[in-house]
Order: C-alpha cells, then structure tokens, then sequence
C-alpha cells in the first residue's frame, strides 16, 4: 500500500494556495481564496440529514402564515374571494406542510414527542408549539369557508357555528401567522451549518419577504383583479423585501456566501431573483389584466420556492466542504479574535 | 434553570441542569502524543455499546477506513500524515551490557530516511459544558447526565436530526445502517459509557487504550494533568503540543473531553474555533421577531387603500 500524497492529503483539493488572509481582489467585498488544512478533505460539521422535504416544509409554511393574514384583512375588509383563496390556501399548506414534516421523520407517531416537551433553546420546539398555537386557528377558518361553500340546509347545528367562529378564528390565526414564516429562519441558523448560521441576522427578513411575495402570489392567482389589491400590494412588498434582504444576507455572511452561488444552490438562486422580480415587476403592471396577475402570481410563488431550495442546497454544501468550517474560525484565531467568554 | 450563563460561558453543567449533589464531573484526556493508532478504543466501544459494523470502505486516502465519528462510530482514530520539517534525530543507543534485541542499527542517512511522520488520535464526542446537540433537542431525548455528560435516550428520539446540523464538531448522526437495526433513523453517539461509570467502572475506550493515550477521571484533575503533560512536551522542545477543549472560556465553555494535539486542529479534522450555535439564539430570535413584526405590519398596510 503506497502511502498517500502528503501535499494533497492536507490541502483541500481544488482550492488554489493561496496564503491565507492575503489581500482582498476586487471591487466586491470577497474573502481571498484561502488556503486551508484538513483532515483528507473530509467534512468537518455534519450536513442536516434532511431532504428536499423540508425545504418543501419551509415554503407550505410561509405561504401557510401569509394566506391566513390575507384571509384575515379580506374577511374583515369584504373582500370574500380573497378570503376565499387565503383560506383555502392556508388550509392546503397546512397540511402539505403537516405531510413534509412527517415524511421526513418517518412515521407520524414520532411527531407526538415534539409535544413532550416545551424547550426555548430549541427553535424546533418552539415552532412545533407556534404551529399548534396558529393552526388550530387557521384551520377553524379554513373550515368555516368549506362550510359556506356547503349547501344552506347543511350550514345548521354545529356546522353553522364554525360560521359564526370563522372571523375571529381567522383573526388569530393571522396574529400568531407570522412566527410560523418566521421561525423557520431560526430553525436554520440554530445549526453549525456554515451558510445558514452566517446568515442569521438576514434569513428571518428573507423568509418573511418570500412568505409575503408567495401568499400575495397565491392571492394574485386566485382572485379577480377587483379584489387582489392587497394581495398584489403584499406580493410586490414582500418580494422586494425578499430581494434587497438577500443582497445585504449575502454580503454579510463571509466566504460561505460562495455556496449561493455555486452548483444546485446556485441555480435555485438564480431561479429564484428571476422569478420575484419578473413576479414582483408583472404584478404591478398587470393590474387591470387577470392573466398577468395570475402568470405573475405563479411566478412569485414558484421564486419562493425556489429561494427556499436554494438557501437549503446551500446550507448543505456548506456543511459538506470543510473549508466553510475551517477557514473563517482559523482566520478568527490568526487575527487573535477566538471566541471567548468576556465574564 | 435559566442563568447568567445558561447559553454561554463557563459553569458546570451538572448542577446547572438541576442535579443536586452531583458527583464531580467526569470526562476524557486524550494524550495523542502517545496515541499508536492500534484502534483498541474503537474496538472496544463497539463491542461494550454494542454499536454495529459501519459500512467499512477502503477509503485510499490513508489506513483509516473508518473515515469519521458518526452514529456507528463513537471512537475514532484519525491517521494523519505530516510532513515533518525536519526528520527527528536517532538518539545514540545506550549499551546496557545485554543482548541486543531487534533490528540492527540502521546505515541509513537521516536525510534520505522519508520526511513524514505520523499522527494519530482518537477522537470522541466533545460532551461540551454548553452542547448544541442539547440544546437544540425538540423532544428532550438527549439529556444532562449526573456525570456532567450528554446522552441519547433512543426510545425518545424522533429522529428529527436537528442535533446532527447543530454540533460544531459534526460529532451525533443519525444511524443510517445496517437493515434491521432498530436504531436506524436514530441520533447515536458516545455515552461516556453512562451504563459503566453509574457502575463505578471507566468507559471501555479508557480501559482498553493500552498506552494510557485515553484517560478518563474528573474534569478538573484531568485538565491540571494536561496542562502538566504539555509542559512537559514543551521542555522536551516539542513545541507543537498545545491542549484542546480544555478552556471553560472557549465559544462551547470547554468539553469534557480534552485532546493534547501535536498540531494544529484542523490537521485532525476538528474545527479551530468551535462555538455554540445557541449563543446566538437571542439575537436570532429578536430578529426573527423584527421580521415576523414586519410582515404582520406589511399585510395590514396592504389593507389600507381603499380600492
């Protein structure tokens, strides 16, 4: 057995040598390339043993949390086809969202242990109880809309009161809507994922903006152009917030940021700024036209989507490359700035 | 308990997860110096945890094909090469009078003897005084044990594999393998041996270490012999030994499990600055608030215009 190449035993493969922490190129603020140690290449931090199912589950969720605030300012402002689709809509997000998150932990049995206990270090937790706190809600106004779609003569007895409960079940659902959108970026960041711990302070505003940019999308695609006015004020705010958060998430976050842009989590980005701004843009000239609306709408929709995969695949190959681990934490203790406990 | 330092800083973390009258903390010291790579502890391990065969692969890389610590793999024992700067000098044997025994004495240059030296440690679950793992648990299956050490509970564990995403060392998976197991699916890791030292005995990885590079006692005692072992390295000029984990003012508030490394951390696969992802947690969630309480106030304006 011959012994291995020393050289390229230490160095990561594919990363020019270059020494560390030599200048910055560029009129963009880019960490140099580094040149780094490693044990053979292999990870240091693990990825996140999850699938695409998540990702899946940070998009339901988003669009779960805005469709119920649309549902609730439509209900109260009249405006019943926006209710409609905002309900509806949070109700099939719901339980895709429900189905991703029991897929991906195998069987439905082990989601009752979530319920064991309540644990504020664990943004996991956390959400499992905002979601049993928003959905019962959520749902309660779900159902009252099925039930007014039902013929008169079934709308009596204890149908008829979920009728009677849909406002105000609507109205908390839409206050307690935007932790669900939110807290998923904090479920992401709470991990030593390089590329979304480093993204902390932004990922929040990201996901609330694609949440909005996609419930408002959902509005656009369901509603007449009479009554979408606050779905498309909602989509077209949402998506600009979506884009000019990323932009700044981007340059915040060091070397990781690299994953963004590079391979699948690249092109889901790209996808994805293409999609809401065309989203984002055809909305707001498509005001009198349904069919722009609704193209516009799709396409918002499909840009959320497609952010949440890409901050997901990013996330992963973050974790799979030692070089997002090592490098800025060896820069931290070269420039003698370890972390450390400041009692 | 929630205290001053409940997310960082140092504290112990026994009497911190409410343990009243907990005996003293107990943890590793893993000397790689005297580390020969024999892998008895990841033997050992196995056969006392009963922690099934990984899928073994000839990696090509080096003689270590056990490639990492993960659900089926507690202990692990890194191979590295170094290149060394300088090749050591033989020391000129002392004649004693007896026989000799062994090779004769080589005629070798030193110059052309190779370049390289091996490395080698075991590594371990960290069990960090502040553990990402724990912390980020949703259904309360890894828990704070007496000794001051982090366990799984895997008839509670869900499977959810946030630990596996949250430690900064890449340390707990989730058990993919083999067919049968009923642990598949599960978040696995060292225990310290719970089952042993509850029994007053030491984890099988110590006992079966045969070069003492693996000590297991209490955390303060074991930290004072580290701080010793590399003084003593340092007055015999090897200058490259430098402890791990042993600082309670580290970004985790210092591990259990400390290691003397001959060189730089990375080279073992560990990462050079380690911290806990939750120290973060309260900016992260005020943020989160900030962007949740933007977007309830953007869909209320979205209302406002009278259409």
């Amino acid at each position: 057995m011959r012994p291995p190449d020393t050289a390229q035993a230490h160095h990561h493969g594919g990363s020019p040598s270059r020494a560390r922490g030599s200048g910055r190129g560029g009129d963009r603020v880019m960490v140099p390339e580094a040149d780094f140690t490693s044990y053979y290449g292999r990870p240091i931090v693990k990825p996140a043993p999850w699938e695409h199912d998540i990702a899946i589950y940070l998009f339901t969720g988003g669009v779960a949390a805005g469709s119920s605030m649309l549902a609730a300012g439509a209900d109260l402002t009249d405006r019943p086809a926006l209710r409609r689709v905002g309900r509806l809509g949070s109700l099939v997000s719901l339980a895709l969202s429900m189905g991703a998150l029991v897929h991906d932990l195998g069987k439905p049995s082990r989601f009752i242990n979530m319920l064991r206990v309540a644990k504020l270090t664990s943004p996991m937790s956390v959400g499992t109880w905002i979601l049993a706190l928003h959905g019962p809600f959520a749902a309660a106004a779900s159902a009252a809309e099925v039930v007014g779609m039902l013929p008169a003569r079934w709308q009596r007895g204890p149908l008829g009161i979920l009728l009677v409960l849909g406002r105000p079940a609507g109205i908390v659902g839409a206050l307690t809507a935007p932790p669900v959108a939110a807290y998923t970026a904090v479920l992401l960041a709470d991990t030593a994922t390089p590329a979304w711990h480093s993204a902390f302070r932004e990922l929040p505003f990201v996901f609330c903006g694609s949440a909005a940019a996609a419930s408002g999308g959902l509005g656009l695609l369901g509603t007449p152009v009479d009554q979408a006015g606050p779905a498309r004020a909602f989509a077209v705010g949402g998506a600009a917030v979506e884009l000019a958060a990323e932009r700044r998430m981007e340059q915040s976050m060091g070397i990781s940021a690299e994953t963004l842009h590079q391979g699948t989590a690249g092109r889901w980005m790209r996808a994805s700024i293409a999609l809401t701004a065309a989203g984002a843009v055809g909305a707001l000239a498509g005001r009198r036209s349904r069919a722009l609306s609704m193209a516009s709408g799709a396409a918002l929709m499909a840009g959320s989507l497609c952010t949440r995969m890409g901050v997901f695949e990013a996330g992963i190959a973050s974790a799979k490359d030692p070089k997002y681990t090592v490098v800025p934490q060896r820069e931290r203790v070269d420039r003698g700035e370890q972390v450390r406990y400041q009692g | 308990m929630i205290g001053r330092n409940s997310l960082f800083g140092p504290l112990d973390p026994a009497p911190d997860a409410g343990y009243v009258d907990a005996p003293a903390r107990k943890g590793f010291f893993t000397d790689t110096s005297v580390c020969i790579g024999c892998k008895a502890c990841e033997v050992a391990c196995k056969e006392w945890n009963d922690v099934p065969e990984n899928a073994f692969a000839m990696l090509g890389t080096s003689y270590d094909n056990s490639h990492s610590l993960n659900a089926n793999q507690w202990r692990h024992v890194a191979f590295i090469e170094k290149q060394a700067p300088t090749p050591a000098p033989t020391p000129e044997p002392v004649s004693l009078g007896m026989p000799s025994v062994g090779a004769q004495p080589s005629d070798v240059a030193d110059e052309e003897k190779p370049d390289f030296q091996w490395l080698m440690s075991s590594d371990v679950c960290k069990h960090c005084t502040h553990a990402a793992c724990l912390d980020v648990c949703p259904t309360g299956s890894l828990f704070r044990s007496e000794f001051g050490t982090v366990v799984v509970q895997d008839d509670i564990c869900n499977g959810c594999g946030y630990c596996v995403a949250a430690c900064p060392y890449g340390v707990i998976d989730r058990r993919r393998g083999p067919e049968g197991d009923p642990k598949v699916g599960i978040a696995q890791k060292c225990t310290l041996c719970y089952d042993r030292l509850s029994d007053g005995q030491k984890p099988a990885c110590a006992q079966a270490c045969p070069t003492e590079s693996i000590l297991y006692g209490d955390v303060d005692e074991l930290r004072q012999r580290a701080d010793e072992r590399v003084a003593l390295l340092h007055e015999r000029g090897i200058m490259d030994a430098r402890l791990y984990g042993n600082d309670p003012d580290d970004g985790v508030g210092g591990t259990g499990a400390m290691f003397l490394l001959l060189d730089e951390p990375e080279v073992y696969g560990l990462p050079p600055d380690p911290v806990v992802t939750t120290k973060d947690l309260p900016a992260m969630f005020n943020r989160a608030g900030m962007a949740a309480t933007a977007m309830l106030a953007g869909a209320a304006l979205s209302f406002l215009r009278r259409r």
